[in-house]
């Protein structure tokens, strides 16, 4: 099952939006998606980066009027 | 097979033991290479900034972030407040000289005598950048290390009780950061 959860990251500039995110992450179980809204310019490209780089799994990310939408699934957590 | 291994002499058999050890230790330490491993040289507000900000984006990025902090670098991770005692005349100068403070660094251009940096300052809280002790901050909850030149450190008088508190943080020298270097994928001088 997947629940969703959100988290604003309007106003902050990078380093911190990915800085926040990997805090939340770490809360959510795996198979969870984090709904994240932000306005930092860098954010689109660098949310791309930080799930390539974490393995986190980039849902959907949307850009309407420069107010960027991320949906990312927490990765599974390594076999045990 | 077993009589091969009955061969050995104890001695040696311990001489393997102890050197295998020794390996799956090296391995251990150098199996994450994904790491990124910095010298901190300057001590100027800008290059503390980017340093941190690359520091913390790496961690949060996965990676093993370690930060070497010599010179200047070293000088700038001061507290603020008086200096310890028992220090030698040219120690106490080094102090005067080299005030603690993470938000009193200076900038490394622009900085006239302090009104760039007001202005820089002013900027970053209206366009809500991170201040370099909140980037520190979020250094120490992504657990990222930091080493301290331990040579730097005398020669500049400066003690571990001027430093700031932080968890994750050692006195070394060359030989650490060069170990750390080997191990990890990327290496910056900032």
């Amino acid at each position: 099952m997947i629940t969703e959860r959100k988290v604003d990251l309007t106003g902050l500039k990078c380093p911190m939006p990915i800085v926040k995110l990997t805090k939340l992450m770490k809360e959510l179980d795996p198979g969870e998606a984090l709904t994240a809204t932000a306005d930092d310019a860098a954010f689109c490209l660098d949310v791309e980066s930080w799930c390539n780089s974490t393995g986190h799994e980039l849902v959907r990310l949307e850009d309407v009027d420069k107010q960027l939408l991320a949906v990312i699934r927490k990765k599974d957590s390594p076999a045990e | 097979m077993t009589s091969t291994i009955e061969a050995f002499s104890p001695e040696t058999v311990a001489a393997l033991e102890q050197r295998i050890e020794g390996l799956e230790k090296r391995i251990e330490r150098t199996a994450d290479s994904n790491a990124l491993n910095m010298v901190v040289f300057s001590g100027e507000l800008d290059k503390l900034l980017a340093a941190f900000v690359i520091a913390t984006g790496a961690a949060a990025c996965g990676m093993r972030v370690s930060m070497f902090f010599s010179f200047w670098g070293a000088a700038s991770l001061k507290k603020e407040g008086p200096q310890t005692g028992g220090k030698s005349i040219v120690e106490r100068m080094f102090g005067w000289m080299l005030p603690g403070g993470l938000s009193r660094r200076k900038l490394s251009k622009l900085d006239m005598l302090g009104v760039g940096r007001q202005m820089m300052v002013r900027e970053m809280a209206k366009k809500n950048v991170a201040t370099l002790p909140e980037l520190v901050e979020a250094a120490k909850e992504l657990d990222v290390e930091i080493k301290i030149c331990e040579m730097s450190m005398s020669l500049m008088g400066i003690r571990p009780e001027e430093i700031i508190d932080y968890p994750n943080m050692s006195y070394c020298g060359v030989a650490s950061f060069v170990e750390q270097s080997s191990s990890s994928n990327t290496t910056l001088f900032i």
